[in-house]
């Protein structure tokens, strides 16, 4: 790991200032960006702490909604009444993600910018387009069974490993950036980019800019919601797919729907297909398999991951199913 | 006996959960210096340029070496049986003495700093250029390349019994099967780590290690330098399981660092450095074929094997072992062949050979259970056999069949309905599977002093290694046992070359061996001790017969007379008396090399001994998508006399954790393109954890074998045989799906 000055903000205002540096990275809780720097995939030459800015709380908001501040522990979102009763799908989405130490450290900015978990990405002895543009893709005819079936490209096929994300994107979540150019807010939605032919551009935010919050609107929907994850070991794992979800039924039609899945892209995939093919359906299996179906007809595998658009088709099936059947209780 | 047998806590626990037991990389040393590796990144070629002025210039730096600088070290001794520290080699490699690079990773440059960020930022900062040469690198396209393994001393390549061919096409029912298992990487919760300090031409080394002693010889031929020169220390190793028996590059570095250094060395291998230079378990590649009559007797048994060497060593695994043992078949024929790779050495893990051969096997047999409309347990109790299926040698002790008895009544196999995905919980498919556990059993040389002291204390010193097992506290129960004294009268002293030398921790081989020669110096001891009370005056002991004294209560008594060793030692003035066993002398280390090898070659002969067992598990499998959760394991083993029954189930239990790894997750993914392992770290090397283990109920018979000491079977390794197996079965219960290559991940169900 190279030297590097450390920096610890106090507040905001001095946060975006340091960061304007260049060779400047925000550090959250650490467990991916020091992993980074420990593999020389990072190297900044200064970090500046943000753990201590004052934005480390869960507001209800006068409109409804809900606003997380970038620095709350992952753990704690989790824990929380608010996010347990009124979005169920997001506290156990985190609660499927990594392990019990690590949540305690990640923070909500950090997960949302999270890196890739592709294999050639972490090593530099491997040609990655989204380490150094135009050097080429190691994962394309290798090891790519946990690769993108969504939206990947000739030059990255890589997907976002976040679980969180992927109930913030079902959720229509907002993320509030902040620069010394001001203020501005993104839809969580499009907020993580496909690579296209520069998957090095992996989000919208700028590299002077800091996550301040993220706001979820008031969504009545989501407190009948769900979170499957599954993956190649019973905790701990990446997800090779997962689905987060959320039904209304009235009189056994479906009135509102939300699906969003990981793990198939390098994006948390708002599936809006498939919510458009439940959307005033019956609350069946039939329907609920055909609006998976709708979903993944764009799905395109790579040489080792094709199981995942069938695992995927089963997942999104089960899980509405469940919801239907279950409700939200994990 | 007042403490074999019992679950005595282990002697070091205290010190280990305090964190005052200290293992090689927390030694510290004035003027520590630290040591980083470069890893080469092509599989096979030349380093054409290898340029250090960047990395020199990081603060902190002392050195670079590298193959242009280097001093030149001794090449890997050759091998031969007459000094086993010649198996020792990791690679053949004379690392940083050569410009060829042989595997993608291989160190081609150390360097070594104040501090360790210091060491590791210069290591990455080392530009290297290479030209590559053509290399081998895809182990399933090299199976038309595989030649047969030539029988030898040790290991025996292949065997064969009757017509298996003709048996096999003649017969009613039959089944030619093909399987495939994955390289597994070593990571043993410490990595490898090392701390060297060359005094002039003396080297100390701390070093977690299963075989001190050999890597003193090899380290001796390396360095040039004679093996007294050479200490290796090792009293806690955490956890080997079989990768750290050879000596691997980062040991050889660190000692080079140091020799060039003039300062102690410390070098910690991260977890990549663990996966790119030390060796793991070969991939295999299997065939099964069985013919069988109606009635479930076996009439042809073939089984073949193919595994991968690394062309700079490694050697063959015996995949086809219990495959000679199991089974009664009239035919019979097993064959190992190898090939060979531009890759590292493979090297030995947990049950080489066994773990992964009897999950082909012993998935086979559960195939041809069904196939006959059979249960498998009926179907391995009609193919048991009286003797030896291959040679018919008489079995040492053999009680398989007790064990799935035991097995089948405390598992509920009787509820079991065998027809696949007939048994239902929900969403979740329920299967249950049997397998046989397997593993020979070894005992080797060993050589050991026991002092009883007028305190009444006693020291029993021997090199032996302790990588968490509990060996240590196996022998002061013994020791205790032989020669009536309280458990806490017991020091070991053990991990260290300047003790008598012990045997090496493998072949789950260790505790007997240390037993057999534990016991021997312990009667000695009772002996010198009596006949000294029988010659001092006013001892209660004189005039009597030592065929009546007994070691009890912390003396020596015939009866009621007798005295304790306190008394003795004080009447007879002496401070302590020794009791010995082996020699390091020259001369003796000889003798003790011909005595152990007369007498493994004259137990072979005679005998078959091994540890058996049978293991039952219960499997759910999410009827969506593939999931396969363990809900409950039963093993029941044959495993001798058990001498501490708590770090007994303790071994037993971790055999099958590791095997629920090897059945469900690990996976050495070496991309074919480079040679270059992709998953070189935990998070994506995938080992079980916690919610993927349910309880596990562990039982053994505790019967003794006649022929080992004590009648103790070694334990470190059965207790992974059979489970792969044993798991596929069940998946195959509960799905109607058989999978033929492992891991079982959920994408092959669904
Ligand atoms: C072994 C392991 C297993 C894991 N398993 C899972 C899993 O199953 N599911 C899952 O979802 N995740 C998993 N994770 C990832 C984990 O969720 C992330 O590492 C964590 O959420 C990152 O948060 P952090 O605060 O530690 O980020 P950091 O490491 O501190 O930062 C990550 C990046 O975000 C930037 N950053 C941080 N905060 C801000 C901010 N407020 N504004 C702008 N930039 C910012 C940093 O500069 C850095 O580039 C796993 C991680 C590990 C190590
Ligand atoms: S998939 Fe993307 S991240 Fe992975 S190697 Fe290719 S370019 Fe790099």
């Amino acid at each position: 790991m190279k030297d590097f000055a450390y920096v610890s903000a106090q507040d905001v205002a001095t946060a975006v200032r340091a960061i304007a540096e260049p060779g400047a990275k925000f550090l959250g809780g650490g467990t991916n960006l020091v992993d980074l720097m420990r593999q020389n995939i990072e190297r900044p030459d200064t970090v500046i702490d943000i753990t201590r800015l004052p934005l480390d709380r869960v507001e209800e908001l006068p409109d409804g909604g809900v606003r997380i501040g970038a620095l709350v522990r992952n753990s704690h979102l989790a824990a929380h009444r608010v996010i347990r009763t009124r979005y169920p799908m997001l506290a156990q989405a985190i609660l499927t993600g990594a392990s019990g130490q690590l949540r305690n450290m990640a923070t909500v900015g950090g997960n949302v910018l999270q890196r890739t978990r592709c294999p050639y990405f972490a090593d530099l002895a491997a040609r990655c387009n989204k380490r150094e543009p135009g050097a080429g893709c190691d994962a394309i005819g290798g090891f790519n069974r946990n690769a993108a079936i969504f939206g990947a490209s000739d030059s990255c096929v890589a997907t976002h490993p976040s679980d969180m994300c992927v109930a913030l994107a079902a959720l229509d979540a907002t993320i509030e950036l902040e620069s010394v150019r001001g203020v501005r807010r993104l839809p969580l939605v499009g907020f993580h980019m496909l690579p296209g032919d520069s998957p090095q551009h992996e989000t919208a935010i700028a590299a002077d800019e800091l996550i301040t919050a993220i706001e979820l609107p008031e969504l009545p929907v989501a407190a009948r919601s769900r979170y499957r994850k599954v993956r190649d070991r019973a905790s701990y794992a990446f997800a090779l797919v997962s689905v987060a979800a959320a039904l209304e039924v009235r009189d056994g039609v479906i009135t509102e729907a939300r699906l969003a899945l990981g793990g198939v892209a390098a994006r948390p995939w708002r599936a809006h297909a498939a919510e458009r093919a439940l959307m005033g359906g019956p609350a069946t299996e039939e329907r609920f398999r055909l609006a998976a179906d709708a979903e993944l007809e764009g799905a395109v595998a790579q040489s080792q991951n094709a199981f995942k658009i069938e695992l995927a088709g089963r997942a999104i099936t089960a899980t509405l199913r469940q919801l239907q059947v279950e409700g939200s209780a994990a | 006996m007042t403490y074999v047998g019992q679950p005595v806590d282990r002697l070091d626990g205290t010190a280990k959960v305090t964190g005052e037991a200290r293992y090689s990389a927390e030694y510290p040393y004035p003027n520590m210096a630290y040591a980083a590796l470069v890893h080469s990144t092509i599989a096979r070629g030349r380093i054409t340029r290898i340029d250090s002025a960047t990395a020199r210039k990081t603060p902190g730096v002392l050195a670079v070496i590298t193959h242009e600088n280097a001093p030149p070290m001794k090449p890997a001794p050759k091998m031969t049986p007459m000094d086993l520290s010649t198996l020792a080699t990791g690679t053949t490699v004379n690392y940083l003495n050569t410009d060829e690079v042989h595997w993608n990773g291989q160190p081609i440059a150390v360097v070594v700093a104040e501090t360790l960020e210091a060491a590791r930022e210069a290591a990455h900062l080392v530009e290297v250029e290479y030209a590559e040469f053509p290399a081998v690198l895809d182990f399933a396209a090299e199976e038309g390349n595989a030649t047969p393994q030539k029988n030898s001393l040790i290991s025996e390549g292949g065997a064969k019994k009757g017509d298996p061919d003709a048996a096999l096409a003649a017969a009613p029912f039959s089944l030619d099967l093909r399987y495939t298992t994955p390289g597994h990487n070593h990571n043993a919760i410490e990595p490898h780590s090392t701390t060297a300090f060359w005094d002039k031409d003396r080297l100390i080394l701390h070093e977690g290690s299963q075989n001190i002693a050999w890597t003193q010889g090899h380290l001796a031929v390396r360095f040039d330098v004679p093996k007294e020169n050479i200490r290796v220390i090792s009293p806690f190793v955490g956890g080997a399981f079989g990768g750290k028996t050879m000596v691997w590059p980062g040991t050889v570095l660190t000692v080079l660092a140091a020799k060039v250094t003039g300062r102690p060395v410390r070098l910690m291998l991260t977890r990549e450095g663990v996966n790119r230079t030390v060796g793991g378990r070969t991939p295999s590649i299997q065939r099964v074929a069985i013919g069988a009559e109606a009635g479930g007797s076996m009439t042809a048994l073939i089984h073949t094997s193919i595994t991968q060497n690394g062309k700079v060593g490694g050697g063959p695994e015996q995949v086809t072992s219990q495959t000679r043992h199991l089974y009664d078949a009239a035919n019979l024929q097993v064959q190992q062949n190898l090939v060979e790779l531009d890759t590292i050495a493979n090297t030995v893990m947990r049950a080489p050979g066994e773990s992964i051969g009897s999950f082909a096997l012993e998935a086979t047999v559960d195939e041809l259970a069904y196939k006959l409309g059979m249960d498998p347990i009926e179907l391995r109790a009609r193919n048991e056999p009286a003797r030896n299926p291959i040679d018919g040698k008489a079995f040492a002790h053999r009680m398989l069949l007790e064990c799935y008895e035991v097995g089948a009544k405390e598992f509920g196999w009787g509820e079991r309905s065998p027809e696949p995905g007939s048994m239902r919980d929900g969403k979740w498919l329920i299967g249950m599977g049997v397998a046989s556990a397997y593993h020979p059993a070894w005992q080797f040389q060993a050589n050991v002093t026991v002092r009883l002291s007028a305190d009444g204390t006693v020291l029993v010193r021997c090199g032996f290694h302790e990588m968490g097992m509990g060996a240590a506290t196996a022998q002061a129960q013994i020791a205790a046992d032989a020669l009536g004294v309280p458990l806490g009268a017991i020091t070991v002293e053990y991990g260290d070359t300047a003790l008598p030398t012990g045997p090496g921790a493998g072949g789950s081989g260790q505790t007997a061996s240390i037993a057999a020669s534990l016991i021997t110096a312990c009667e000695k001891l009772r002996r010198s001790v009596f006949s000294v009370a029988r010659k001092t005056p006013g001892s209660p002991l004189r005039g009597r017969r030592f065929a009546d004294v007994r070691a009890k209560d912390g003396g020596l008594y015939d009866g009621s007379r007798g005295e304790s060793y306190q008394e003795i030692l004080r009447r007879a003035d002496r401070a302590s008396i020794e009791a010995q066993v082996g020699s390091d002398t020259r001369l003796g280390e000889i003798t003790g090399q011909v005595r152990f090898m007369s007498k493994f070659l004259m137990d072979r002969r005679r005998w078959v001994k091994a540890a058996c067992g049978a293991q039952f598990c219960e499997v759910r499998v999410d009827s969506d998508t593939g999931e396969i959760r363990i809900s409950r394991w039963l093993g029941v083993f044959d495993v001798g006399k058990v001498i501490n029954a708590k770090t007994a189930a303790s071994q037993l239990r971790g055999g099958i954790v590791m095997g629920i790894g090897m059945a469900l997750a690990e996976e050495t993914l070496v991309d074919p393109r480079n040679g270059r392992i992709m998953n070189a770290g935990l998070a994506e090397y995938h080992v079980p954890v916690h919610a993927d283990i349910p309880s596990i109920d562990i039982r053994y018979l505790d019967d003794p074998d006649p022929t080992m000491p004590l009648g103790l079977l070694g334990i470190g390794e059965v207790g992974i045989v059979g489970v792969a197996g044993a798991i596929a079965n069940a998946v195959y219960h509960a799905t109607g799906k058989r999978v033929r290559d492992l891991p079982i991940t959920l994408d092959k169900l669904l």
